[in-house]
This record gives C-alpha cells, sequence and structure tokens, in this order.
C-alpha cells in the first residue's frame, strides 16, 4: 500500500451511554478508494465524520494528511480545507446561486482572486456535467443535480480526500445514476475517496477496499473480490446477503 | 431571466375555485346578483349575517363619511367650528406647524422640515435594491451630517437650537429610526451571545434580555432619565434626548434579538456542517451562511418590532420630550381650539398609520424578492 494518508487509531466515541465507535483502527493510502458499509447505526456515519471533525472522537489517535486531529483549531481548520464532503442531504446554501456556493468556500478560505474562483467552479461545473445551472438557486434544481452541485463544490478547494456520507441515499432512484457516474469518474481520476453507501454496484466497480462496521466496530476489511465472494465474518454474510438478495 | 426557468414559481399559487367567479357569458349586474345569491344569500345563517352586515353598515359609514368629509370645516375659525356639525379640520390648519414641529422656534421650522424631508427622501431611495451599493453608506453619512446640522445648527450662521426644543415628527423619526438603526445590529450580537458555546457571554445575553423584557418600556424611559443622571458624577451630564435615545435602543434591541434568535434556530444543522466541512471560521458561518438566511425568516416578526418601536416612541412624553403626539396635544393648549381634540388625535393617528403601514407593506415586497427563487 502507498503512504497512509488517513490513519484512525484505537478510536473510541460515545454518545452521552452509546458506545458508538469501537475501537476502530483503519488506514487509508493516498489514491485508495475505501466504501465503508454496515447495517444502520452501525457507526459509519460517525466515522467518516470524524475524519474532518464534524464529531470529536474521545480515545485513541486520528491522523489526517500527518496532521493529528485534536483541539487544536488550526490544525482542525488546515484539514477541514484539504478534505472534501459530500453529505445525504446535499446541504447546499440556498440563498446563494449554485456559482456562488461553488465559490464561497475558495475565496473566503482560499483567498482566491474572484475570476480565478468562477474559473475554477465552471471547470467543476463542466465535469459534473451542469454548467448551465450555474446562475440558479440550488432550490430550483433536482435532487441529483443539487448533489452533483454539491460534489463540486467540494471539488472547488481541490481536496486531496473526499468523504461521501450516503450521497445517494436521499435520491429518487432515477438520479441515482448521474451521481455515481461522478463519483466514479472522480475515482479514475486518482482522487483518494472514502465513500459510506449501499450502492453495491458502484463499490464493486471502484472500491480498493471494502470495510464492514457492525455495532460501532470495524468488522471486516477486504479487497472488493474477496468481500464480495467469500467474506469472512457471519455478520458481513447475513447483510450483504439481504442487501443483495433482489 | 432566472425566475422564467424557476420550475415551481407559480405551483404555489392555489387556482381560487370556480365558484368563486361568476361563470361567463353573464353580463354586468346580473353576474353581480348571481355572485351575491351564491355567496351572500345562499343559507338562512348567511342571509341573515349579510342583513346584519349591511345594517351595521349603513349605521356607521354615512355618519362617519359625514362628520369627517361632507359636513367638515377645512378652514374657519373655532366659532365657524363650532356651528358646524362635522370635523374641525381647520384646526389642523391652524395648528400644523405647532404638531409637527413640537417647541421648535417658530421662525427655523423650515430646518426641521427640510431635515425631515431629506430623511424621508433617503428612505424612499434606500427601499431601492437597485441602489444599494456603497455610494449609499456615503450619501447616508453626509444625510446624517447635514440634517445634525440642520437640528442643531451653530454653524453656517444657523441659530444654535437645544434638542430640549426638537420636537413632533422629526423627533419621533430620530427616536424610532435611530433606535432601529442600532437595535438592530445589537440585536444580532445578543442573540449569537445567547447560542454561545462560551457559558459567560451566554449567561451575560441571556441575562441582558430577560432584565429587559422583563420590565416596561416606561420605566427603560424613567431610569434612563431619572435615575441614571443620579449615578453621574457632579457636573456630568448626558443629554436627555440621548438618554431616551439608548433607552429606546436598549429596550428594542432585547426584544429584536429574541425574534433574530428565532431565525438562527430555524436554520438546519446540514448548514453548520456544509460550512464546518469547508473550513469556514465562526465569523464567516455566521455572516456568510448563517445571518442571511437567518434573518430572511424572520423578516415578519422583526417589522413587528419595528412597528412596535416606532409608536413606542410616543412614550418618551413622561420624560419631557416632545414627540409627535405630545406636540399634537400641545397644539390643544390653546382653549379656543380644544372642543376639537378628536380632529388632533385623528391627525397624529393618521400619520402613525401611514408609517407603519409602509413599513408593513415595504416588509411583504422585501420578503417577497429576497425569497425569490431560494424556495427548498
Amino acid at each position: 500500500m502507498t503512504e497512509p494518508i488517513i490513519l484512525f487509531e484505537n478510536v473510541d466515541k460515545w454518545f452521552g451511554s452509546f458506545h458508538v465507535l469501537r475501537d476502530v483502527s483503519l488506514t487509508v493510502g493516498k489514491g485508495e478508494k475505501v466504501v465503508v458499509c454496515g447495517p444502520s447505526g452501525s457507526g459509519k456515519s460517525t466515522m467518516i465524520r470524524c475524519v474532518n471533525r464534524l464529531e470529536e472522537h474521545q480515545a485513541g489517535r486520528i491522523v489526517v494528511n500527518g496532521v493529528e486531529l485534536s483541539d487544536d483549531l488550526k490544525a482542525i481548520e488546515a484539514i477541514r480545507r484539504d478534505v472534501g464532503m459530500v453529505f445525504q442531504s446535499f446541504n447546499l446554501f440556498p440563498h446563494l446561486t449554485v456559482l456562488e456556493n461553488l465559490t464561497l468556500a475558495p475565496l473566503w478560505v482560499r483567498r482566491m482572486p474572484k475570476r480565478e474562483a468562477a474559473e475554477i467552479a465552471m471547470h467543476y461545473l463542466e465535469r459534473v456535467r451542469i454548467p448551465e445551472q450555474a446562475h440558479k438557486f440550488p432550490g430550483q434544481l433536482s435532487g441529483g443535480q443539487q448533489q452533483r452541485v454539491a460534489i463540486a463544490r467540494a471539488l472547488c478547494m481541490k481536496p486531496s480526500i473526499m468523504l461521501f456520507d450516503e450521497p445517494t441515499s436521499a435520491l429518487d432512484p432515477e438520479m441515482v445514476k448521474e451521481v455515481l457516474d461522478v463519483m466514479t469518474e472522480l475515482a479514475e481520476g486518482g482522487m483518494t475517496m472514502v465513500c459510506v453507501t449501499h450502492e453495491m454496484g458502484f463499490a464493486r466497480a471502484v472500491a480498493d477496499t471494502m470495510v464492514f462496521m457492525a455495532d460501532g466496530a470495524v468488522v471486516e476489511t477486504s479487497p472488493p473480490a474477496e468481500f464480495f465472494s467469500a467474506p469472512r465474518n457471519e455478520r458481513t454474510r447475513q447483510f450483504l446477503s439481504q442487501i443483495l438478495a433482489h | 431571466m432566472r425566475n422564467d426557468e424557476q420550475p415551481s414559481a407559480t405551483a404555489d399559487v392555489e387556482e381560487p375555485s370556480a365558484a368563486v367567479y361568476p361563470p361567463p357569458g353573464e353580463a354586468g349586474p346580473m353576474r353581480l346578483m348571481g355572485w351575491a345569491r351564491r355567496r351572500l344569500f345562499n343559507t338562512p345563517t348567511n342571509v341573515a349575517l349579510t342583513l346584519l352586515c349591511l345594517w351595521f353598515l349603513w349605521e356607521t359609514v354615512p355618519p362617519l363619511l359625514a362628520w369627517a368629509l361632507f359636513n367638515a370645516q377645512w378652514t374657519g375659525t373655532p366659532a365657524t367650528c363650532r356651528e358646524a356639525t362635522g370635523a374641525c379640520w381647520a384646526l389642523v390648519g391652524e395648528k400644523h406647524r405647532l404638531m409637527l414641529f413640537g417647541l421648535y422656534p417658530y421662525d427655523e421650522h423650515w430646518r426641521p422640515l427640510i431635515a425631515t424631508l431629506l430623511l424621508l427622501g433617503m428612505l424612499g431611495v434606500s427601499s431601492q435594491r437597485r441602489f444599494w451599493r456603497r455610494g449609499l453608506a456615503l450619501a447616508w453619512v453626509a444625510a446624517v451630517a447635514v440634517m445634525a446640522v440642520l437640528m442643531w445648527g451653530g454653524v453656517l450662521g444657523l441659530r444654535p437650537v437645544d434638542t430640549t426644543l426638537w420636537g413632533g415628527l422629526p423627533l419621533t423619526l430620530l427616536l424610532a429610526l435611530a433606535g432601529i438603526a442600532v437595535a438592530f445590529p445589537l440585536s444580532i450580537v445578543l442573540a449569537l451571545g445567547r447560542r454561545s458555546d462560551l457559558p459567560v457571554v451566554r449567561a451575560v445575553c441571556v441575562g441582558y434580555i430577560e432584565l429587559i423584557r422583563g420590565v416596561p418600556l416606561v420605566s427603560v424611559l424613567f431610569m434612563a432619565s431619572v435615575m441614571f443622571p443620579l449615578f453621574m458624577p457632579e457636573g456630568v451630564t448626558v443629554d436627555k434626548l440621548l438618554r431616551a435615545q439608548i433607552g429606546i435602543i436598549l429596550f428594542t434591541a432585547a426584544y429584536l434579538a429574541e425574534a433574530v434568535r428565532g431565525g438562527l434556530q430555524a436554520i438546519p444543522r446540514g448548514q453548520y456542517e456544509a460550512a464546518d466541512a469547508m473550513g469556514l471560521g465562526y465569523w464567516q458561518k455566521t455572516v456568510l451562511i448563517v445571518l442571511p438566511q437567518a434573518l430572511r425568516i424572520v423578516i415578519p416578526p422583526m417589522v413587528n418590532q419595528f412597528i412596535s418601536t416606532f409608536k413606542d416612541t410616543s412614550l418618551v412624553t413622561i420624560v419631557g420630550l416632545f414627540d409627535l403626539l405630545t406636540s399634537v396635544k400641545a397644539s390643544l393648549a390653546d382653549p379656543e381650539w380644544r372642543p376639537f381634540f378628536i380632529e388632533a388625535y385623528v391627525f397624529a393617528a393618521l400619520i402613525y398609520w401611514c408609517f407603519c403601514f409602509l413599513m408593513s407593506r415595504y416588509s411583504q415586497r422585501l420578503e417577497e424578492d429576497l425569497m425569490a427563487g431560494t424556495r427548498r
């Protein structure tokens, strides 16, 4: 494996008395595509949200891009600048146009000149195939278009890691493909990606590593070929038989 | 055009059901008759209610119109007014300068008049979104300077006029607008503070808001005017008008802060998370993402408070300031005209109503403009 860019070492987290992450250890190499799956409530979203400190871990170490996550705000801001995130519910800013959504962070966080930010924004809008929507508001787009805008928005910061937290779960079925196509292209471009998703077709095609979580713990980590054909763990087998049954 | 492409722009507008409109083909009075039969006389209860309403209107509207318009005295003296059965608008003609400008020296009334017109002009310009540019801020600075010079005088050969002599409509507008303009940013700070993670900041903001909201404006004004000077060192005096103005600002800010907090709470958590995830700092997140959305949501309760503040300025009468209402009252000091106090108060009420109505209508338009295209 190449050098690790995300490192989880014995990470624990509690929501009150609920033990949501149990001794999670995980290594993601540069350019690696990791797909995290597991039943709902298994802690996969919490895990991915720990990477850019949307959630705080309480024990263990998390190192992203060589920077360890702690209470140091500077370290957190440095990591967030370098980690793009796509949410289940898009979380576009409804009062800003698509273009303004895309240029916001480059302008204010990267302090980029306006022209340059707009050029980069248009470049990524073209990559997600909706440049013609640049001057509309998010509320005027379909769910699939909104999620593609959200992906482009994250890419505008030129991140070295992209996190996807169930990016297609809130979409109508006919819009899932357009989002997955964009993600596949991104993967082919060499981006480091961590995706929480139940899209097993996507996982099979794109993932270098499958991670299966249950009850807050990482139960199985294996390459997709092995993961789908010969899962080692009973829980994994059960989950796969449920999700692939139809 | 951006709006033309909006797919759901008209989807919210409900087509009125066919029954509301008469069927096509019938003409003029027949349509009206048909409509009335269907909508007003369709059941015995509706017939009774319709007749009751008609009787009520018959009893109230014609006498009111007769008093206010047809039998009114538009010019004349108290003597001719006493003989007439209608309203005595001659009073307004006779006393309007006292009503509008209070104790301000009579010969200098042109100064508050120009200041007021300038202020209204600036408000009119500022209400147009196409003028919302940097130049407008500069224009306001200049306008405020001109208004201050006009009102205070003492320079450019203008006679100095002490603030204790300011009065009438200019005073009411000053108290209300300066109150709103300063209380608004203060209220945002208070609302943000109340939701802060820092316990001391939160405690101070909660304490302030709850304290001020717990007492009537009258007592805040009284404190500012009577108690406050007692705590000041010997020889230090703060202008009475300024003290009342600060009282109004503090009071309005506490109420506005709660309205703003409502807006802050309405912003979904995902908005904060998206802003966090892209590395925006607290103030960037607040100014660029949270406040623009939150303030849009709270336009109605905010304007409610603005209107309330505008009318509450009439309470400064208890600390001896001559606002519009007090000036109108003062104009009745003349025993000859005193019997026509109703006309005086109607006149004052009309002025208050005009301003409040304009605020209300403007806020509705602003709301529509800002919401266009941003519906989720």
